[in-house]
């Protein structure tokens, strides 16, 4: 049996790649599938920690974490469709009206 | 009360240790793939491999239900909303390779690396034990498990997620909604505008009189002339677009580019209109007027 301790590693590794990749990318989608990868990380984690104590309540708030996540992405790539449409372009860059 | 049929779970430990690690490199891999290309599909597809192989992983560890939901909700639907968008906003959108903050991306490598130290030295140091033994996660009863906390334990949290949804769901389409600024045209106006566009009939196919039937091959006009209308607009603009890319990039992201590149170029039948309806496209192809135009239109008739 691979210990938990794996999977959570694994969850970490994965987190922190979409964490730079959050950082680096200036394509709003890209940024987007990003956090995507950050939340799917943590819920791996918490799966883990789920089948460590031998407890569903983690499966529980994976599950949770995924229903927002839908919420998030559907809510999310509708202003970026929105601001796509007024301006043409997706990079984060260009989203800057509010700026001084 | 435990079943040890559910997903793998019965597998031998050795068959289990190397699926983990196999499975672990792999999404690994996808992970750093997916913010090396530079292309927003490349990403999604590389996600998709990410989202399936936590699936594959959930299952390892005694989660079916939310094995079977990851690949639903997040392989099924959110990556298809993804892949919807990049069809909306351009296939072709890339990365800038400029960097708006100078010595950002070196900044992020490295706070994400100490990100990573710090977070391996954390579940290094922890005494994380052994999986306990085989409870309700790793059998049958995982589906009913789940369903007794969520509306027992989590009920309140669960009707909470009810209201997101409805909310997220009139959000999207709020935000997503856009407001007919001209009356729509009935067929009268549409027949009407078709007649004065001055080619009432339908645009000429491709490949007439041609060697090759092909879409993207022109068709032979009775003096042997290339009649330029018979190609699909999107094809020569797609053709321009690969010449373009062909070229070295001078850098800097402008996903509505190739669409305005297009535009104003009058020597070909540009315009995102395509095969969509003979007098708007005509429309397109009529209105910058040029002398080039004109010329296509009589060697046309």
């Amino acid at each position: 049996m691979i210990s938990p301790a794996n999977y959570v590693a694994l969850a970490a590794i994965l987190f922190v790649i979409g964490g730079v990749g959050v950082l680096v990318r200036r394509n709003a989608l890209v940024v987007f599938m990003c956090v995507e990868l950050m939340l799917n990380a943590v819920n791996l984690a918490f799966v883990a920690f789920a089948r460590l104590h031998g407890d569903l309540t983690g499966q529980v708030i994976a599950f949770f974490v995924m229903v927002v996540a839908a919420a998030e992405v559907v809510v999310g790539l509708a202003i970026l469709t929105s601001i796509f449409r007024a301006r043409r372009s997706a990079s984060v860059d260009d989203a800057n009206l509010l700026k001084y | 009360m435990t079943h040890p049929v559910v997903l793998a779970a019965s597998a031998s430990s050795n068959t289990q240790v190397a699926t983990f690690w196999v499975l672990a490199v792999i999404a690994v891999a996808a992970a750093l793939g997916m913010i090396l290309t530079r292309r927003a599909v490349h990403c999604a597809i590389l996600l998709a491999v990410v989202m399936l192989i936590l699936a594959g992983m959930y299952a390892m560890q005694g989660a079916p239900f939310l094995a079977f939901v990851q690949v639903i909700v997040y392989t099924g639907a959110v990556l298809m909303l993804f892949l919807f968008v990049i069809m909306i906003v351009g296939i072709t959108a890339s990365d800038a390779v400029v960097e708006t903050i100078r010595g950002q991306r070196v900044f992020a490598g490295l706070a994400g690396i100490a990100l990573l130290v710090l977070l391996i030295l954390v579940v290094g140091h922890a005494t994380i034990g052994h999986a306990s033994p085989a409870g309700p996660r790793n059998s049958t009863q995982n589906v009913s498990g789940l369903a007794k906390l969520i509306f027992t334990t989590y009920v309140f949290p669960f009707e909470m997620t009810s209201a997101l949804l409805i909310t997220a769901a009139l959000g999207a389409m709020v935000l997503a909604h856009r407001e007919r600024t001209s009356p729509k045209p009935t067929q009268r106006t549409l027949s009407r505008r078709r007649v004065a566009s001055g080619r009432p009939t339908p645009l000429p196919g491709p490949g007439t009189y041609a060697r090759h039937n092909a879409v993207d091959m022109p068709a032979l006009l009775p003096d042997g002339t290339q009649s330029r209308l018979s190609v699909s607009g999107v094809l020569v603009s797609r053709a321009a677009e690969a010449r373009a890319s062909a070229r070295p990039a001078i850098g800097g992201e402008v996903i509505g580019a190739e669409q305005e590149r297009a535009g104003p170029d009058p020597g070909r039948p540009a315009g995102p209109g395509g095969p969509a309806g003979g007098a708007e496209a005509q429309g397109h192809e009529r209105a910058p007027g040029a002398p080039a135009q004109a010329n296509g239109q009589e060697e046309d008739r």
